[in-house]
């Protein structure tokens, strides 16, 4: 099962590679992680998404808990939740019209424009992870010249908050 | 008080109460070490190699209940210091760990004796800092003994950068009374939902077993436990961590589980209704083959560490907590209820239990005319009244210490049980002796092991530690022997220690008292004259029958009632034979 754990840790200098390696000594998965200080600076939001049985991801909420810097932690998958990813995408299409194409399918996934020059295309989109997948598979490879993900960020429906 | 970093680093410790750090100076703490040279308060203790720093801090550790100091230099230093922070980190062992680092401009330019302290550490500590800041040097060392020593306690290491010891430099200094971590706060109250639960569950057991752990000892809870224990009625058995915590005289013990537990406790476990684990983490030393675990049982764990709950076996009743309060708690909602566990049922149980222990598994050959090291741990036991402070280093001794030393009292029996250390054994005897000068303080084990550390023995002679060493010397490393004769067919690869030193000479070359010991008959005696000498560190080396292996055994990945048991034992109907 696929999991999305967000968690407020201590903003210091370690605190990553603490996560990173807990994860690495205990042979769990990692599919994305991503952290950055929040509106408090001494702390930092991270988003791990991990796969793994029910076992696993108890054992893996449970020794992210122990972290000594972990403040506080949630399964966002245990709840009802938004998650978001960015990608960022470039195309080069000698042809106009495949670039219009691809604009065309950026917009119609929410998309925007953000650098393009005679045959190369710079695209942003946020979305969820399935839906930049999906996204993906209707580009010709051969037109990519590069995606950078962000990997999944999420937040709780409603009132339900992650905060100390 | 205006005070540099190395004198608030000494000034601390004084104010925390430390007694001993175990230390090995170099370039990295030498500010520290000239602040410790003008000072009386706090006393360090100079090894001769920062592993036995960390293990005499650690045996120090055990014994005492309190933290472990330990001061290392930056790179060799530090990673010389890291199988015994290892060692206990395994073992939920308090310690902290100050290690020198190279001055803060110098950090990442691989400066002489740099290492990423911190990095190399991480896996192996409950937590550590970097003190980037002089300012902030107070109140780190206060958070690394509350993070240590509180919760399921473990190692900390605070890397301290040369120049935030600098002399030239001082600032204010106040000893911090508090420390708040929001980040960190263990539970330590059991849920009064799931006490209730567990006693339920305790009170309704057919064929009720115990089985407690290291917890017990750490948490201080040995009343406790023979309390809530005796209240019941029902048997009980220990891991090699939590032996001592009940009193292993006692007719309600069953012997130590697992890969060399006793038939009876090992059978008991396989066929018990309902299990109460308390403060032990089902290691799979203890467990055996997983999926054959207690497959009767429903399962009460108590463990103030979450993340041990539910780890490698399913539980049904999890209380989260400290294990004395826990203890207490469950005693109080038992005397509350008023209920009895069913007497019928439990006559039939321990009918049983005795049934098996009448099997007698910790037989052997006691008309050898070699010396058997069962032999010299019964007679030590003997000679001792079964009082002594007991170390041991990792083999075969080990295990026959655990089984043949019958510990009644709490913190006596100290050894690495999760890492399972060669060389612990001497150095932490040092600790021991250091804190209960005028106890009986052994260290038993095995020419193999004695060499990983045997250069203490120096620091043993500078500050008058003496321990007694009973060197069971087999001329094999004889637990690598024993499973090359039980799964390789006898091939003996590397476990013959060839061209080991004179035992005897080597003790007296630094100082100490040295005995050989050749025949049976000579064993006691031996004792007796080495435990007379109270002033003296007395090496005994037992020269003890090459082939003897260690029984009960359950080979790795086995289930609890797939026992190989000694020859001399009567076969049980009811256990199969595997190996034999």
């Amino acid at each position: 099962m696929r999991h999305i754990i967000s968690l407020l840790m201590e903003n210091e200098s370690g605190a990553l590679s603490r996560v990173a390696g807990l994860f690495s000594a205990r042979g769990y998965n990692i599919e994305s992680l991503n952290v950055a200080p929040t509106e408090d600076p001494s702390l930092s939001r991270m988003t791990i998404v991990t796969t793994g049985s029910e076992q696993i991801i108890e054992q893996i909420t449970k020794q992210l808990n122990k972290l000594v810097d972990v403040v506080k932690l949630k399964d966002l998958t245990a709840g009802e939740h938004i998650e978001r990813e960015l990608m960022l995408i470039k195309v080069r299409a000698e042809d106009a019209t495949r670039i219009e194409g691809f604009k065309a399918l950026v917009a119609n996934y929410g998309g925007k424009i953000i650098d393009e020059s005679e045959d190369i295309c710079t695209a942003e989109i946020t979305s969820d992870g399935v839906t930049l997948d999906r996204l993906l598979s209707e580009i010709d490879r051969d037109d990519i010249l590069e995606t950078v993900r962000t990997g999944a960020s999420g937040i709780f429906i409603g009132a339900r908050s992650l905060r100390i | 008080m205006e005070l540099s970093g190395g004198e608030i680093i000494v000034k601390f410790l004084k104010d925390e109460g430390v007694e001993f750090v175990f230390g090995y100076p170099g370039g990295a703490v030498l500010h520290i070490y000239d602040a410790i040279f003008q000072q009386d308060d706090v006393r360090h203790i100079l090894v001769r190699h920062e592993q036995g720093a960390t293990h005499a801090a650690d045996g120090y550790a055990r014994a005492t209940g309190k933290p472990g100091v330990v001061l290392v230099t930056s790179g060799p230093g530090a990673t010389n210091a890291v199988t015994g922070i290892a060692t206990a980190y395994m073992d939920s062992i308090p310690l902290v760990v100050l290690t020198g680092q190279v001055a803060l401009p110098f950090i990442g330019s691989d400066a002489f004796q740099e290492v990423d302290s911190v990095g190399i550490t991480r896996p192996c500590v409950k937590h550590n800092f970097l003190v980037k800041r002089l300012e902030d040097l107070a109140e780190t060392l206060k958070k690394a003994f509350h993070v240590a020593t509180t919760g399921r306690p473990g190692p900390v290491v605070v890397d301290i950068p040369k120049d935030v010891t600098d002399p030239g430099i001082k600032i204010p200094y106040e000893y911090p009374q508090e420390v708040h971590m929001r980040s960190y706060n263990p539970v330590v109250k059991g849920h009064p939902g799931q006490i209730k639960r567990a006693t339920n569950l305790i009170l309704s057991a057919k064929r009720p077993m115990i089985y407690t752990g290291g917890g017990v000892v750490l948490s201080n809870a040995s009343q406790e436990l023979t309390e809530f224990t005796r209240e019941l009625g029902y048997p009980i058995t220990q891991t090699l961590m939590g032996l001592g915590s009940y009193p292993a005289t006692d007719r309600q013990f069953v012997g130590m589980l697992g890969m060399h537990g006793t038939y009876e406790a090992n059978m008991a476990m396989h066929e018990c209704d309902v299990l109460i684990a308390i403060g032990a983490r089902f290691d799979d030393r203890v467990t055996g083959k997983l999926s054959e675990f207690c497959p009767h049982a429903k399962i009460v764990h108590v463990d103030i560490d979450p993340a041990s709950i539910a780890k490698n076996v399913k539980v049904d009743v999890p209380i989260v907590g400290d294990v004395k309060l826990v203890l207490r708690d469950l005693l109080a909602e038992l005397r509350a209820k008023g209920k009895q566990p069913d007497a019928e049922a439990l006559d039939a149980w321990w009918a049983q239990i005795e049934e098996w222990r009448s099997h007698n598994c910790l037989t052997y050959d006691r008309d050898s005319e070699l010396i058997k090291p069962q032999f010299v741990i019964e007679k030590l036991w003997e000679v001792t009244g079964g009082d002594a402070y007991v170390t041991s280093d990792v083999g075969q001794h080990q295990m026959f210490t655990a089984q043949f030393y019958k510990f009644d009292k709490p913190r006596r029996w100290i050894n690495s049980g999760g890492l399972g250390t060669m060389g612990f054994g001497m150095p932490a005897a040092l600790g021991v002796k250091l804190a209960f000068p005028d106890d009986e303080v052994v260290c038993v084990t095995g020419e193999a092991s004695i060499q990983m550390c045997i250069q203490e023995l120096s620091t043993a002679m500078q500050y008058r530690l003496p321990i007694k060493v009973v060197n069971l010397n087999n001329r094999y490393m004889g637990m690598v022997r024993q499973w090359q004769e039980f799964f390789y067919e006898s091939r003996y690869s590397h476990s013959y220690v060839e061209a080991l030193p004179d035992f005897v000479r080597l003790a007296e070359s630094y100082g100490h008292v040295g005995m050989r010991v050749e025949k049976p008959a000579d064993v006691e005696g031996a004792l007796r004259e080495a435990f007379g000498m109270k002033d003296r560190l007395v090496f005994l080396d037992f020269i003890t029958d090459q082939t003897e292996n260690v029984y009960p055994m359950i080979a790795a990945g086995k289930a609890h009632n797939q026992m190989h048991l000694a020859p001399q034992c009567k076969a049980p109907q009811s256990s199969e034979r595997e190996l034999a």
